[in-house]
C-alpha cells in the first residue's frame, strides 16, 4: 500500500503548532540508530542482507504494540513523487531515497505508526533508523516514544551490541547511544541583530550541531535552523537529551531577547519587512520556494510579535510542506517544470492566505507614530 | 541567482549581504569576501557537515600497532582498514572488534569517550550475565530518577527491575 490513507495524520502531525514555543521551534525530532547482527551494515549490504533485515523487521511489524495498524511503505516500485512527498514531509531521509537515477536501493522501506509519531526507516545506513518527529519543543517526550519503540524491536531482533561501543553503527559518529535528537528552530531575531554566529560557535563548543532543514549538509533557509548533539557516546540516553532541552530554551532566551531588541530599537522597520513579506505573499504571482521560505520567516516574525494577528501558526507550518515542488505536482496531478510550480506555489499560498490567514484591517495595528514599550 | 556586484570593490562575486538598521533606518549593503573581512565583517557560518573522513586523514600517523593494522581486512565483511579511512564506514558490526586499536583512539576524539554508559541492551534470549548488566543499567538509571526527583520515572523503573529480577 503506496497512499497515507492509512496514517491517521498523512505523517503531517508535527505540523500542528502544539507543543512548547511552537512559533520558534517548529518540530523535535529524536532518532536511534539500530543495527542487527548477522548483516554487513547498509553501504556494505548486499541484496540478501537487506531482504533479511526487512523480512525481520516485518515479523516485528504485528508483534511490536507501538507499530500496530501502522503502514509499511516499501521503497523501490512507489512512484517517484510519492517518494519525493516523504522526503518532503520529513518522513524519509535522501539516503534512503537513493540516487536519482537507480532509485531507492532493493529492501528500502518506511514504516509508520498508525496510533504515535513514530516510525522507523528500514536499510538506511543503518539497519533500522527508529524515529519519532512532534511538533514543537518536545525532547523528552519524543524520546520516551523512540525509547518505548526501541525496547519493543529489541525484544524481537538481535541488536548489534558490544559492551564496551554500546549499539553498533555504520558511522563511528552515531556509535554507543545511537541516539540523535533535533530541533527545528526559527530564529530571525538572532539573524537579523548578528548574534547568530555567536550563539551557533558556542553551540559548537557544548557538544551540539547545527544544520540545514533537510539535515545534513542541507543549506539553511529561511532562517530555520536544526540544532541536534553531536556526540553519542559516554552520556546516557538522558543525558544527551536533557542538555540538548536546556540549551534549546537558552538559545530560545537570546531569540526573544534579540526579537525584543528589534522591537525596541527598530520598530517601524521590522514592521515594514513583516507587512512586506505578507503583501507579497498574499499578492504575488509566482513565488520560488526560496523566497517563499524567506518570505514565511518574516510572517512567522510577526505573528510571533502579535503584528500579524488572525494567523495561526499552523497555517504558515502548512504553507511550507504543502508548497514543495513534489506536494504541488500531488495537487495538480502532472509534473510541473520550475517556471509553472513557482506559479501554482503563489497561488496555493494566496488560497490559503485568503481562507485561513485574511488579517483584517481592523486588526492591523497602524505601526506609526512612535515605537511602543514593547508591552 | 546572477552574481552580485560588490558595493566596495565591483567585483562580481559579492557573497556576504549586510543589513543594517540604524537610527531606525534599514540599509543594505553587498560585499565580497575580501572587502567584508577587510570591513571585519563574517558570514553567518554555514552549516558544519561533520567530514569524518577529512577528519580521520588528519588524525596523524598511527602508532606503531596502528601500523601493523592498516592492511587489517574485517573476517565477516571483507572490509579494509584503507576502505574505513577512504568511506569513513564501518562494514558491520565484527568491524568494531577487528579494528578495535584504532576505533578506541578515533572514538576519544569524536566522542570525548569510548565506553558506552547508556541503554544496556537485552537480546531476545537474554544469558544470565546479559541480564545482570541490564538490572545494572536500570538501577544506575533508577538511582538517577531518584535524584533528579522523576518519581513517575522512577516507579517505572522500579517496576522493570522488579519483572527482571530473578524470584
Amino acid at each position: 500500500m503506496n497512499d497515507f490513507s492509512g496514517i491517521p495524520d498523512h505523517g503531517l502531525g508535527w505540523l500542528e503548532a502544539s507543543g512548547d514555543h511552537a512559533d520558534i521551534v517548529l518540530s523535535t525530532r529524536v532518532r536511534l540508530a539500530r543495527n542487527l547482527q548477522g548483516h554487513a551494515f547498509g553501504p556494505r549490504a548486499r541484496i540478501n542482507d537487506r531482504e533479511a533485515v526487512l523480512r525481520r523487521f516485518k515479523e516485528c511489524t504485528t508483534r511490536a504494540e507501538s507499530l500496530k495498524g501502522g503502514t509499511l511503505m516499501e521503497l523501490p516500485g512507489m512512484p517517484v513523487r510519492t517518494r519525493r512527498i516523504l522526503l518532503e514531509r520529513r518522513l524519509v531521509t535522501r539516503d534512503l531515497l537513493g540516487d536519482e537515477e537507480a532509485g531507492p536501493a532493493r529492501g528500502t522501506a518506511v514504516h509508520l505508526s498508525g496510533l504515535q509519531p513514530v516510525s522507523v526507516m528500514v536499510n538506511e545506513e543503518d539497519h533500522l533508523r527508529v524515529q519519532s518527529l512532534v511538533s514543537g519543543l518536545r525532547i523528552e517526550e519524543a524520546w520516551r516514544m523512540v525509547d518505548r519503540l526501541d525496547e519493543e524491536l529489541g525484544r524481537e531482533l538481535p541488536f548489534a551490541y558490544h559492551n564496551t561501543f554500546g549499539f553498533l553503527t555504520s558511522c563511528p559518529t552515531n556509535v554507543g547511544s545511537g541516539l540523535r535528537a533535533s530541533v527545528f528552530m526559527h530564529l530571525p531575531g538572532l539573524v537579523l541583530t548578528k548574534e547568530i554566529g555567536k550563539v551557533l560557535q558556542s553551540l559548537g563548543q557544548i557538544g551540539l550541531t547545527f544544520r540545514g532543514l533537510y539535515g545534513e549538509g542541507s543549506e539553511v533557509v529561511g532562517n530555520f535552523f536544526q540544532v541536534s548533539n553531536q556526540t553519542t557516546l559516554g552520556k546516557t540516553e538522558e543525558d544527551l537529551v536533557d542538555h540538548l532541552d536546556k540549551m534549546v530554551r537558552q538559545v530560545i532566551q537570546h531569540e526573544l531577547h534579540a526579537r525584543h531588541v528589534l522591537l525596541r530599537d527598530a520598530r517601524g522597520v521590522t514592521e515594514d519587512k513583516i507587512w512586506r513579506a505578507y503583501g507579497l505573499l498574499r499578492y504575488a504571482r509566482a513565488l520560488s520556494f526560496e523566497e517563499l521560505m524567506n518570505l514565511l520567516s518574516g510572517v512567522r516574525l510577526g505573528l510571533s510579535l502579535k503584528l500579524l494577528p488572525g494567523l495561526r501558526v499552523y497555517t504558515l507550518n502548512k504553507m511550507m510542506i504543502f508548497t514543495q515542488p513534489a506536494h504541488l505536482e500531488e495537487a495538480a496531478g502532472r509534473d510541473l517544470p520550475p517556471a509553472e510550480s513557482d506559479a501554482h506555489r503563489a497561488a496555493y499560498v494566496r488560497r490559503i492566505l485568503a481562507t485561513e490567514g485574511d488579517v483584517s484591517p481592523d486588526d492591523v495595528r497602524s505601526g506609526e507614530g512612535e515605537p511602543s514599550d514593547g508591552s | 541567482m546572477a552574481d552580485m556586484v560588490c558595493d566596495n570593490c565591483g567585483s562580481t562575486d559579492a557573497v556576504v549581504h549586510l543589513t543594517q538598521i540604524v537610527n531606525n533606518q534599514m540599509s543594505t549593503h553587498n560585499l565580497c569576501e575580501r572587502c567584508a573581512a577587510e570591513k571585519g565583517l563574517e558570514s553567518a557560518p554555514e552549516p558544519v557537515n561533520f567530514p569524518l573522513t577529512d577528519f580521520l586523514a588528519q588524525m596523524g600517523p598511527d602508532t606503531p600497532e596502528e601500523a601493523d593494522q592498516s592492511g587489517t581486512q574485517c573476517s565477516f565483511c571483507g572490509l579494509t582498514f584503507q576502505d574505513f579511512r577512504e568511506t569513513g564506514r564501518l562494514g558491520c558490526p565484527h568491524c568494531y572488534e577487528t579494528f578495535s586499536p584504532h576505533l578506541q583512539r578515533l572514538l576519544r576524539r569524536i566522542h570525548g569517550g569510548t565506553q558506552h554508559v547508556g541503554k544496556v541492551y537485552l537480546p531476545p534470549d537474554p544469558s544470565a550475565s546479559d541480564m545482570e548488566r541490564r538490572l545494572d543499567g536500570l538501577r544506575r538509571k533508577l538511582h538517577r530518577a531518584v535524584e533528579s526527583e522523576d518519581f513517575e520515572r522512577a516507579a517505572e523503573l522500579r517496576d522493570e527491575i522488579r519483572s527482571l529480577e530473578p524470584a
